[in-house]
């Protein structure tokens, strides 16, 4: 038996798992089940010696288990397969397989190939062990890992969201050959955000939400109890001020966009002034794909985009923001705020402060100061955004929107925020709507979704699959639907 | 500078000496007649310094070019084609232009800048347009320069009746950049070389310091994405960078050229855009710094000249202290950025 008790991993102020307490038995397929952000690849990473826990315990097979890198935490058993397996590409299938055996032992190709053979007939897997590990596909780059695991002595296989970029016939090929694996005695935790799944082929399953663990479940269960451990249970929406609705600001008609891992496809939708738009999905659905198209980031393949009627689909990135769109994405230090830059340096750029030839410094100072003490942000004009915590880095981004925006595009707006933070940023933002704004935010956190947005569209690979009216849903139809499922 | 950052700097330093000190022992010399020498031969008597400001003119303008570039992020290798560029278009200049000596000097110091410019955008150009790595583009374009140089110096250029590597023929006396005088006599430095000099680097302080530019420079250097979501085109400033940096690299040609060997030489450039890279490493890439530790570099070879005349050591041993000093700051700084890390291990990670 694996047992992880009482983990904890902070990183700064986010308590990725907070107190983590999860017991795996030999022979089955464990499900780690939660939204993104909920600390499973934390805690994957924390037993497979990637990271080492601030506290916390690991017992194999009733055995303390101490690994403080990946290469003895294969050697006590544990292996962990990533979504892309890091293969070393111009090497052949059968030089990757024989990649990290214990040193001392003579490499000899010829029994490592027999091995190879057999273990690739056992499980259905198609190789050619002299092709380049580049010429495989994810699919296959995964299975050749798991043999190469599995031939190390793993007794533990991790498998984190593997099936996010397979096609559905490695799928199931790899359900077969992970149900074979347990059957043989081995642990398998298989992390996912897909409820489908994990009920398809785990046993077991333990469900974290915000790194803490609220489930720990037989399976089957109704899916229903799942998507409450995943999402907590439906809060009622406080009382949101509605506003008027006006004319069309943003119009999207039949817009695709193709991306490394998903294709946004066919998009078309209008947002007026004045409307909140939620949009969800699990991540890498599209909504990112769609926030950059609309922010001018990124140009569309096919469709064009309109904003008050005009069409802007081909206007450079510097032309939407000249016309009031305003793009605030995800990832605040690394394309939100310039790291290494004070925050006056920040105003001086971006400021109200005329620009000129030479930088005013102190009305850039002023005016930093003047913003920061408006905006709440915990720092000095001097402060650079790395020294800030996300809360007060997500104030300064929302000190420097302009007064006035016609179309606000917002990527998870209050991830790994506290609540008092989030709920006033929210504040910030609702606020804008008096002034006509409308706003089109993803969230993977399905209780904003309904709390703040007037409308939800629901995305599963790439695409819109559902508009929703938030008033006439809840957290389970969200869950089911992100999921890709209609509500039993 | 703050004050861990100073100490690991001091640190560093002594460390370097000491490795230094065993190795002028191990040569069977003593060190701390040594560092005298070396002391001596760079800053003993005005014609000395005046041998050592010669060194430090084109070096700290290089550096200065390179503090424009680095600031961006962007790894400009090329200066020292850049240099070549910049000298062989002051030659032209020198060679062709009619007209009183101060008016093809500043003709001179025009084109020597715009040839430096037209080949830093070159680089540019690649880069940003052509997918070129900055390194490979400056580099490849330093090997297309040096060529370029040769094959004027034994070719078109080649002086009267003899094709050989050793430069063109001196220019006219009165196009060379006018020399200060110590006691009647004159000495090799030019007082237009150190406004020159003086003047890059104060620019280019300015530059990174006070103006919207510079400051946008900056930004790109630090975080290319944030920049543009702010709104900074990168393309368009990196060329920027690259052509002021060029152009400076230019002017170090222009006074390699006209200032120092007067005539156009296949090694023109002097090294100095290596040499440069590692005074804006030690200086952390900011342009303060660069004045004073230029001139150290630049007292370090001129002095390390005496080691051979009175030790019998090969000069060379200059190069390997300013080669040791860098190393030991980089791994100063190396280290504690290390150690920093460790303490904020994982602040901003995955949840």
């Amino acid at each position: 038996m694996l047992e992880m008790l009482d983990v904890h991993k902070h990183f700064g102020p986010v308590r990725a798992n907070d107190g983590v307490t999860m017991r795996v038995e030999e022979g089955t397929i464990h499900g780690l089940l939660g939204e993104n952000g909920a600390g499973k690849s934390t805690l994957m990473k924390v037993l497979a010696g990637f990271i080492s826990a601030d506290s916390g315990e690991v017992f194999l097979g009733g055995e303390p288990l101490e690994v403080s890198n990946p290469k003895e935490s294969v050697a006590a058993g544990i292996g962990l397969l990533h979504q892309d397996p890091l293969l070393c590409l111009p090497f052949s299938v059968l030089e990757n397989f024989m990649l990290g055996r214990p040193s001392g032992m003579v490499l000899d190709p010829d029994t490592a190939r027999v091995e190879l053979e057999e273990m690739a007939q056992r499980f259905d897997f198609q190789f050619s062990a002299d092709a380049t590990a580049r010429s495989l596909t994810v699919g296959e780059r995964q299975q050749l890992e798991i043999m190469r695991l599995l031939s190390l002595g793993v007794r533990v296989l991790i498998l984190d969201e593997p099936t996010t970029a397979i096609s559905a016939t490695q799928r199931a090929l790899l359900f077969a050959t992970l149900r074979k694996l347990a059957d043989d005695g081995l642990m398998v935790i298989f992390v996912s955000h897909k409820l489908e799944e994990v009920e398809e082929i785990c046993d077991r399953a333990t469900v974290l939400r915000a790194g803490q663990v609220t489930g720990d479940v037989e399976l089957p269960v109704p899916a229903s109890e799942l998507v409450s451990l995943m999402f907590g249970k439906n809060i009622v929406p406080e009382d949101r001020v509605d506003v008027a609705i006006g004319e069309t600001v943003l119009e999207m008609r039949g817009v695709s966009a193709a991306e490394r891992l998903v294709t946004l496809q066919d998009v078309s939708l209008q947002v007026g002034a004045g409307e909140v738009v939620g949009l969800a999905g699990l991540a890498g659905s599209g909504q990112r794909t769609m926030l950059r198209v609309c922010a001018g980031q990124r140009r569309p393949d096919v469709g064009t985009v309109l904003l008050h009627g005009e069409d802007i689909t081909t206007e450079s990135y510097n032309r939407h923001m000249d016309r009031g769109i305003h793009w605030l994405p995800a990832d605040r230090l690394g394309e939100g705020l310039v790291t290494g830059l004070t925050i006056t340096e920040h105003f001086a750029l971006a400021g109200d402060t005329p620009q000129g030839f030479v930088v005013d410094w102190d009305g850039a100072a002023e005016e930093a100061h003047e913003k920061i003490t408006h905006f709440s942000v915990k720092g000095t004009v001097k402060s650079t955004p790395e020294s800030l915590s996300g809360g007060n880095q997500q104030r300064m981004l929302l000190a420097m929107m302009p007064d006035h925006v016609e179309l606000l595009l917002m990527e998870h707006p209050t991830r790994g925020l506290d609540i008092e933070s989030a709920e006033w940023v929210w504040h910030q933002i609702l606020q804008r709507r008096a002034d006509a704004t409308a706003i089109v935010f993803s969230s993977a956190d399905l209780d904003e979704l309904l709390r703040y947005s007037d409308r939800i569209l629901v995305f599963f690979s790439g695409r819109i699959i559902k508009e929703l009216d938030s008033d006439d849903t809840d957290t389970e139809e969200l869950g089911y639907l992100i999921g890709g499922k209609e509500r039993a | 500078m703050n004050r861990s950052g100073l100490q690991g700097m001091v640190v560093a330093v002594v460390g370097a000496l000491i490795v230094v000190s065993l190795l002028l022992l191990a040569l069977g010399a003593n060190p701390l007649e040594a560092f005298q020498l070396i002391y001596q031969g760079s800053f003993g008597s005005v014609s000395k310094l005046s041998a050592t400001l010669l060194v430090w003119v084109p070096l700290v303008i290089a550096a200065a070019s390179l503090v424009v570039t680095y600031s961006t992020g962007l790894w400009n290798i090329g200066v020292e084609g850049q240099i070549i560029m910049g000298a062989i278009f002051a030659t032209w200049a020198a060679r062709t232009v009619p007209g009183p000596g101060w008016f093809v000097i500043i003709v001179g110091i025009i084109v020597g800048i715009v040839g430096g410019m037209l080949w830093g955008l070159f680089a540019g150009v690649l880069k940003t347009y052509g997918g070129v790595n900055e390194i490979f583009g400056g580099l490849g374009l330093f090997f297309v320069a040096q060529g370029m140089t040769t094959y004027l110096v034994i070719g078109p250029w080649a002086r009267e009746g003899v094709a050989s590597t050793s430069g063109t023929d001196l220019f006219e006396r009165d196009v060379w950049f006018p020399r200060l005088s110590y006691e009647g006599a004159p000495l090799e430095i030019s007082w237009l070389s150190l406004v020159l000099a003086v003047a890059s680097i104060v620019g280019v302080y300015y530059l990174m310091r006070g103006t919207i530019f510079g400051l946008k420079l900056k930004a790109i250097g630090n975080n290319m994405a944030s920049s543009a979501r702010l709104g900074i085109p990168s393309k368009r400033y990196m060329l920027g960078a690259f052509a002021v940096a060029g152009g400076l690299a230019g002017l170090a040609g222009v006074t390699q050229a006209m200032a120092f060997h007067h005539k156009l030489v296949p090694s023109i450039s002097g090294g100095f855009g290596f040499l440069g890279i590692l005074v804006v490493l030690l200086a952390g890439f900011r342009a303060a710094p660069v004045a004073p530790l230029a001139l150290f570099f630049a007292a370090l070879s001129v002095g390390a000249s005496q080691l051979e005349l009175r030790l019998e050591l090969d000069s060379s041993v200059g190069g390997v202290i300013q080669g040791l000093i860098v190393l030991f700051v980089l791994l100063a700084t190396g280290w504690q950025r290390r150690r920093s890390r460790l303490r904020h291990a994982g602040v901003g990670g995955e949840a």
